[in-house]
């Protein structure tokens, strides 16, 4: 069942441990790696476990989630470039769950300096990142860190790949290893004669290696820095991309479930007399918090579902968003000061001498609304346990099976399919538990649970909702000193506590994207305050920057026009940073920005430094009579290096929807302790018809390389909203503008 | 009761209840998998298919309105060694993302070529605005329903 299982037990698996980028401050236990997880038996030689040569060609392991984000394609291409590979017969699987796997660039991005600070002392405190972020063994997709984490991994493991099948092919031809070429999955004797890597294979892994090969300059790559053909595209064409749901095994039933609206509140009773008689059904069994109906398909399951009858336990946080809003609105006080982490000079001695600029804006709770519902299949069978389920941390998956089931770890089995959107929901552990709970229950048959679009709608762990305190002074067109203060429950407690995780200290995320701006003033203060934990949280795509580049955009674009300056030219006269400028101006430049819009339309601008990309924003509308219609848009970014420019304009653009989406309909709210929004009609996302043409500019700008997964979203909402105050002339500060705004 | 249905040329003999949703007899009784659940409630098109050429939400197509048709689904549009021209032109463009949406997003933009072989912007987004895709991949899907149409013209 497994293709990892059997290709481990019968091919040859070749290369080093050793990885480049290592930190040089580690300990023996840092140094020493994890067990590959492709051999299967811990102790063996330290092999690669990225890449793995059968008689049928060469699989290369990405083991990170895909999730649509394209990092099956970026991640294998870094390891096809040093391994000369034919890209048409490449071929990508996610793998096993593995802490060889772990994350080490997500803790990184935890260091308490902006990502624009590269001096010695950042450097050095995000390279000791590294050791706890191998000790917790995590291997997690997310936080836009799958390019940088892997860059120099998985491009090792090529090269070292290479470099042992040059050997056997020196050793066995009697050739100097100098004398031969590698081309298209050969290598290639001074005569000419091709000997395929498959040939090799079992002879490289004999082979003695160097630790550390050579990489290649970037000058010759040959793949990497193009557009590459997507290796799941036509999969994703036809129909045959295998999702999570798309599993079928004999004897396979299907299930759904009915959790506690009130989130987390348990169950009192239930009644399942209807449902046992609706016709499929063929079991309903209390799990946690509620109740699941198993039937032999997915459309009985549903219908059962609907005639349970359930009294559910009251809901422990305040009933309504207006309860929940008003206390983040109360959590500007000192007890509740989360973090300063930016306080650039004397803030209240410059604003003593006259506040000139002060304003209060606010932001709902999103859902991350995936177009595939929470999915996830588990059979438990002669003790052991395999699950099925597009997951962004399968280590995690691994540790809660365990506990779930009393198996060990290596009874436990975890496929990745291909995620139906992910978005950061993905990372959430609630919907794989439930199907290891069922697959517990029901020993020796395959489950496949599928929640509900309304399930999945009213279970999310959602977006914070937020507010912001700006304050600031203006003289003439200079901003002298701006306070930012910025209040939201801690999305990262919610989310880590629910992981089992304790997070002592502050919550960056409170204040991401604007903390870390690179707005150089004199003085420049950015507070976080934690208001009281309430309805379960989560991190959703560019997490604390979605929010903080609404509130920090939207108040520098209204300083910029009280100025009565340029908004661009007043960007770029508070910002030294030479990539932020860049972005900034070749925005412009493409958008035409300098060139008035036609009559009847307006731009906006706005600029967001998240996860160490810099991007800046576009976007221009127009007045119809049928309502505001966006008529075109714009984004350019600095990844540093672009090793892709087709999947970075494609996730570029798609953040841009994602964030014009909740910009104008997005929100969650609650009454009577659950979510009010049940589907797609009720915060209906962005459609085609009402999607602009979209232009990206991709910098490479030669700094640190970057994710580009996120960063595309932070701008987009108060892109729309400055766009739509040089329209209209009425500031909009609250999401969503449906609202407010009559929308074409 | 029996009711007999003709998927992708294949005649079934299926013995379902007649409200069952077109889309479960596809996916979880036939295996054709390629065909999506988004809502349930002809929210966002994953699930489209076509009834005699017509694009329809199987999760709102009831099995007994399906009977009698010629049911196709994405799995029988064209296959990865034989891609259909609507196909094609996603693989040229790079369409997908997640690529949950796009089963439902090519039949219905094989559906509007075959009534309007050369739409207009304004007919694209007629067609295609039923159908929703959470990854933002419009402007890729517009540029790839023109290509498709110009390489259906020329056929």
């Amino acid at each position: 069942m497994s293709r990892i299982g059997t290709i481990a037990r019968r091919t040859f698996l070749i290369g080093s441990a050793a990885i480049l980028g290592g930190v040089a401050f580690g300990t023996y236990a840092y140094r020493k790696p994890y067990p590959n997880p492709l051999i299967g038996t811990a102790g063996a030689h330290a092999l690669t476990p990225y890449v793995l040569i059968d008689a049928t060609g060469v699989t290369i392991i990405a083991p990170r989630a895909e999730m649509g984000q394209g990092v099956h394609t970026t991640l294998a291409a870094m390891v096809a470039e040093e391994m000369d590979l034919d890209w048409t017969t490449v071929r990508v699987i996610h793998g096993p769950a593995s802490h060889a796997y772990f994350n080490a660039a997500m803790l990184e991005e935890a260091a308490p300096f902006p990502p624009t600070d590269q001096s010695w002392t950042a450097e050095t405190v995000r390279g000791f990142m590294h050791v706890p972020a191998k000790f917790l063994g995590m291997q997690m997709t997310g936080g836009s860190t799958s390019t940088p984490d892997f860059f120099d991994r998985m491009r090792a493991a090529g090269a070292t790949a290479r470099a042992a099948l040059v050997a056997a092919a020196a050793r066995r031809s009697g050739q100097a290893a100098d004398t031969l070429k590698t081309e298209n999955g050969t290598v290639i004797l001074p005569d000419g004669t091709a000997i395929p890597y498959t040939d090799l294979a079992a002879d490289a892994a004999s082979v003695d290696l160097p630790d550390t090969p050579p990489l290649r300059d970037p000058s010759q790559w040959k793949l990497l820095g193009k557009a590459l053909p997507r290796t799941d595209m036509v999969a994703k064409s036809t129909g045959t991309a295998m999702f999570t749901g798309d599993l079928r095994l004999p004897g396979m039933v299907f299930a759904t479930i009915r959790t506690n609206p009130h989130l987390y509140a348990p169950m009192k009773s239930f009644d399942a007399a209807e449902t046992l008689k609706v016709p499929g059904v063929t079991d309903v069994l209390e799990i946690e918090n509620g109740v699941a109906v198993v039937a032999t398909s997915t459309w009985a399951a549903f219908k059962g579902a609907e005639v349970l009858t359930i009294d559910w336990a009251p809901a422990t946080y305040p009933a309504t968003s207006a309860e929940i809003e008003a206390d983040i609105a109360a959590s500007f006080t000192d007890d509740r000061q989360d973090s300063r982490m930016r306080n650039d000079g004397d803030v209240e001695a410059t604003l003593a001498a006259g506040v000139t600029f002060e304003a209060t804006y606010n932001v709902p709770f999103l859902a991350h609304a995936t177009m595939e519902p929470m999915t996830a299949a588990a059979l438990l069978d002669g003790g052991r346990l395999q699950i099925w389920a597009g997951n962004q941390a399968p280590t995690l998956v691994v540790s809660m099976a365990a506990e779930v089931t009393g198996l060990g770890a290596e009874a436990i089995e975890v496929h990745t399919p291909f995620m139906g959107g992910g978005f950061g929901r993905r990372a959430e552990l609630d919907f794989v538990r439930q199907a290891v709970l069922l697959a517990k229950a029901l020993p020796g048959k395959p489950v496949m649970l599928t929640w509900t679009r309304e399930e999945d709608t009213t279970h999310d762990v959602y977006r914070p909702a937020a507010a912001a305190r700006i304050r600031a002074r203006l003289e003439g067109d200079k901003i002298t000193a701006l306070d930012v203060a910025l209040a939201a429950p801690s999305a990262m407690a919610s989310q880590m506590g629910r992981f089992g995780y304790p997070t002592p200290g502050p919550d960056a995320t409170i204040v991401q994207g604007a903390w870390e701006s690179p707005y150089a003033l004199t003085a420049f203060r950015v507070t976080g305050y934690r208001a009281p934990p309430s309805v379960p949280l989560g991190f959703w795509r560019s997490v604390g920057a979605s929010q903080n580049a609404f509130f920090l955009e939207s108040a520098i674009d209204e300083m910029a026009h009280a100025a009565g300056a340029d908004p661009l030219q007043f960007r770029l006269d508070h910002i030294t940073h030479e990539p932020s400028r860049a972005v900034l101006q070749a925005v412009a430049d493409a958008s035409g920005w300098a060139t008035p819009p036609a009559t009847g339309r307006a731009r906006g601008l706005a600029f967001c430094l998240s996860f160490g990309v810099p991007v800046a924003e576009v976007i221009e509308v127009e007045d119809t009579p049928a309502g505001i219609r966006m008529t075109g848009a714009w984004a350019a970014c600095d990844v540093g290096v672009a090793l892709d420019p087709g999947v970075i304009e494609a996730q570029v653009q798609g953040a841009m929807v994602y964030g014009l989406s909740a910009a104008m309909t997005g929100r969650i709210t609650f009454d009577g302790g659950r979510v009010v929004e049940t589907s797609f009609p009720d915060f209906d996302p962005l459609r085609l018809s009402q999607c602009p043409p979209i232009g990206v500019t991709i910098l490479s700008m030669g700094g640190p390389i970057r994710g580009i997964g996120e960063p595309g979203t932070p701008p987009a909402a108060p892109a729309l909203a400055n766009a739509i105050f040089a329209l209209t002339g009425v500031r909009h500060r609250r999401l969503p503008l449906v609202d407010a705004v009559r929308f074409a | 009761m029996a009711t007999t249905l003709t998927v992708n040329g294949t005649p079934h003999t299926l013995d379902l209840p007649g409200d069952m949703p077109l889309l479960w007899v596809l996916r979880d009784v036939l295996n054709l998998t390629g065909t999506k659940y988004g809502c349930g409630i002809a929210a966002c098109g994953a699930c489209t298919v076509h009834l005699d050429g017509v694009a329809v939400r199987s999760c709102q197509t009831p099995l007994a309105d399906a009977a009698g048709t010629a049911v196709t689904t994405i799995e029988g549009l064209g296959n990865p060694q034989a891609l259909h021209a609507v196909q094609a032109a996603w693989v040229e463009h790079q369409v997908a993302q997640c690529g949950f949406c796009q089963s439902g997003q090519i039949m219905q933009a094989a559906a509007l070529l075959s009534e309007t072989p050369q739409p207009s912007d304004d007919d694209i987004d007629a067609a295609m605005s039923g159908n929703l895709c959470r990854c933002g991949t419009y402007p890729r899907i517009r540029a790839a329903v023109k290509t498709a149409a110009t390489n259906l013209k020329g056929a």
